[in-house]
């Protein structure tokens, strides 16, 4: 009797479990919530339960809730697989991930092998900020769609824009070493070389991936270099400290940056006091006027001290809530089939689409540069006073670059 | 370049000072328990999170003095008792034991400040520019750290070769056993010198806190710098300590302002080699691998110099 009730007691709670399971829609968020990342990983974790709440007070997808489990991955590729599988073992069944590309690569190949292995209990990735360019090339997956413009895509838009600024001559390039800072690098090299010819590349610069905590050296070594512009994909602390210790120094260059906009850029830019003069390239900021983001906007700020930095997360839950209704099924493959080659009006406007060839989300890009508002920006970022303003758009025909993917469907 | 040499001198020897504040203590402990204090590094994490709190409620000048005395005085605790219970089986349970403490800490830390990164501000009295060298600033808060940390060197010195507990601890480092024989209470000595250490250590957490990150890992980002800082100095050798510390501050902030690598010494290679391994030996530059250098003095030490440059025992 007493082993029979020990029994109903480890599976009751187990049926309750499953029987939950269908009734709602749950994604695994697996990103750094502790560690040198983490500061980034939760502003889009609550990104994406804002995102959830807004799906669900629309009546979710296909009347299923909208779930998000967080899962932390301390910025670590083998972490992140134990999480997937923790994720995959508790019924889910989409996963989104998107700091660092070193983990997003080790994430594409662990749901492309699970789900050959698996068939009938598939997984679908979703990237909404991995940038490596591999992920939708060489290294492509059927069960991998990336939001975020890949990093050849920013670096193309950034030069092109660095061509329009003839101010722009000794060039310091500094990016984490891995995967993704690599790439910009080498990007950055080839672009300027190609397009402006007569930029001179001062330095070139590989720190290790969140692990500085004190920037001075390399700051050092960017002034003693005669740089007047930087180049650099940092993200999340590895941002905020460089322009900290850029500040503190009293470094006066001209920053083109994918991610100044994450927790703390803005704190430290405005301390360094480089008004315009850090740009960054992304799919969207807050002050384009657009109707229906701003409304977004307003609402994202009354709930949390932050404000939108992922409108490429926006756009991945909206197209997938859109993907499981134009699929009328939960069922990954099909609504994988259904996203491919999907059209979609984005969070800031405009015609993005998603390309079949190789699952790279295409849209409107834009290069802002963050500093003193007049009456046409009215959001500012972390009570800085300061805020985005546009310094060129990019439309969507101009961004698509050609892929080598070679795309296996099952 | 003379810019870059002296910026860097100042950044090295920052940092180097900021090790000290630390190792002085871990080295003491060590060669007076026999035990690597695995939880050092979590007391400089305490030490910023209690400053943080404290500067919270009544400013930074508060918590720069009663924030180490906090942390100290839970480190007498721990010593009192957990480590002296621990004691009774051996070395290795203390290493354990000092291990254990190091995750409990972390853990504890997270659980009450969460695992990213709190907002630990320079005070606004510190905030400014203290001088300008060739065009870069050099901020106030960082001249601040240095003079905190170099009355404490001196204060320390004075402290162990002018007192008589100094005289008491000295004669400890070298031999434990010999002063239990005489009758000195080396139980306290140790609580003594177990909390002063993890107070030193909490001290630089207060002062690198808001210069650096705080957050639940900076213990372990610092940690193992330490034990190559005891290593390399010497065991229980304070100018040993000193003297490690300020070079591999400086050998680390150096390293990051060179640009050498092979392909820079002997020119590019061969293309028949460029998708093989090789190219990337021959292309990483000397400040690429900054941060494994201590870690690269520490393996050569130990081959060439087992007892570290000024240690004069080696058990």
């Amino acid at each position: 009797m007493r082993k029979l009730a020990l029994i109903a007691s480890i599976a009751l709670p187990m049926l309750g479990g499953t029987a939950m399971a269908q009734e709602t829609v749950k994604i695994g968020y697996i990103d750094p919530l502790s560690g040198g990342g983490a500061s980034v990983g939760e502003v889009g974790l609550k990104t994406f339960q804002f995102l959830a709440d807004e799906l669900n007070a629309k009546g979710g997808i296909l009347g299923k809730k909208v779930e998000i489990v967080p899962l932390d991955n301390k910025t670590n590729p083998q972490e992140s697989l134990i999480q997937a599988q923790k994720a995959i073992d508790g019924g889910i069944r989409y996963i989104t991930q998107g700091n660092g590309s070193s983990v997003a690569g080790a994430l594409s190949d662990f749901v492309t092998k699970f789900n050959d292995r698996n068939p009938g209990k598939e997984v679908l990735y979703f990237n909404y900020a991995a940038v490596d360019p591999v992920l939708t090339n060489e290294k492509c997956s059927f069960w991998h769609f990336r939001w975020d413009a890949n990093s050849d895509i920013k670096m193309e838009a950034l030069t092109n824009y660095i061509k329009t600024v003839p101010a722009v001559k000794n060039v310091y390039l500094i990016n984490q070493d891995y995967s993704f800072g690599q790439s910009v690098r080498s990007q950055a090299r080839a672009m300027l070389g190609a397009k402006r010819p007569d930029v001179k590349i001062v330095g070139d610069e590989l720190h290790p991936l969140l692990k500085i905590t004190d920037f001075a050296p390399y700051i050092a070594k960017i002034k003693a270099s005669g740089a007047d512009s930087v180049i650099t994909g940092n993200w999340g602390q590895d941002f905020a400290l460089l322009l900290k210790a850029a500040a503190d120094a009293g470094l006066k260059v001209s920053w083109f940056t994918y991610y100044a906009g994450g927790t703390g850029g803005p704190t430290a830019i405005k301390q360094a006091g480089l008004n315009h003069q850090v740009f960054q390239i992304a799919e969207g900021i807050p002050n384009l006027g657009h109707a229906s983001a701003d409304v977004f906007e307003k609402a994202l700020r009354a709930k949390y001290d932050f404000s939108l930095f992922y409108p490429r997360a926006v756009n991945e839950m909206r197209m997938f809530a859109a993907a499981a209704e134009k699929a009328k099924s939960l069922d990954p493959v099909k609504v994988a089939a259904a996203l491919e080659g999907m059209e979609f009006e984005v969070f800031d406007g405009g015609k993005g689409n998603m390309r079949k060839d190789d699952h790279q989300f295409f849209q409107p890009m834009y290069i802002a540069s963050f500093g003193e508002r007049t009456d046409k920006e009215p959001f500012d970022e972390e009570k800085t006073g300061w805020g985005w303003k546009l310094a060129a758009k990019i439309d969507t025909p101009q961004t698509v670059l050609p892929t080598t993917c070679k795309m296996e469907r099952p | 370049m003379l810019e870059l040499i002296v910026i860097s001198t100042l950044n090295g020897v920052l940092y180097g000072m900021l090790l000290f504040l630390m190792a002085s203590g871990l080295t003491v402990i060590f060669s007076m328990l026999g035990v690597l204090n695995f939880a050092h590094a979590s007391f400089y994490m305490l030490g910023a999170f209690f400053g943080f709190q404290i500067s919270r409620w009544f400013g930074f000048w508060p918590a720069l003095i009663l924030a180490p005395l906090l942390a100290g005085a839970l480190g007498a605790a721990v010593e009192r008792y957990g480590l002296r219970h621990v004691h009774k089986n051996g070395h290795v349970a203390e290493l354990l034991f000092t291990f254990g403490l190091a995750f409990a800490i972390e853990e504890i830390v997270q659980i009450i400040w969460g695992k990213s990164p709190v907002d630990f501000r320079v005070p606004p009295l510190l905030d400014f520019p203290a001088f300008t060298l060739f065009s870069t600033n050099y901020p106030a808060f960082k001249i601040f750290m240095l003079v905190v940390s170099i009355v404490i060197f001196i204060g320390l010195l004075v402290v162990l070769k002018r007192t008589r507990i100094g005289l008491i601890v000295q004669a400890a480092l070298t031999h434990p056993h010999m002063v239990g024989h005489l009758g000195h209470n080396v139980g306290r000595i140790f609580m003594l010198v177990f909390g002063v250490g993890t107070a030193l250590a909490a001290v630089a957490g207060v002062i690198a806190g808001p210069a650096l990150v705080t957050q639940s890992n900076m213990a372990g980002l610092l940690g193992p710098i330490l034990f190559v800082v005891v290593v390399v100095g010497g065991l229980g050798s304070l100018p040993g300590a000193f003297i490690a510390s300020l070079l591999i501050g400086l050998v680390q902030t150096f390293a990051v302002s060179m640009n050498g690598s092979l392909a820079g010494a002997f020119g590019p290679l061969s293309p028949d080699y460029a998708a093989t391994w090789l190219s990337d030996i021959w292309n990483v530059t000397v400040a690429q691998i900054a941060p494994i250098m201590p870690y690269l003095l520490l393996v050569l030490i130990l081959i060439f110099r087992p007892m570290g440059l000024l240690g004069t025992r080696d058990t």
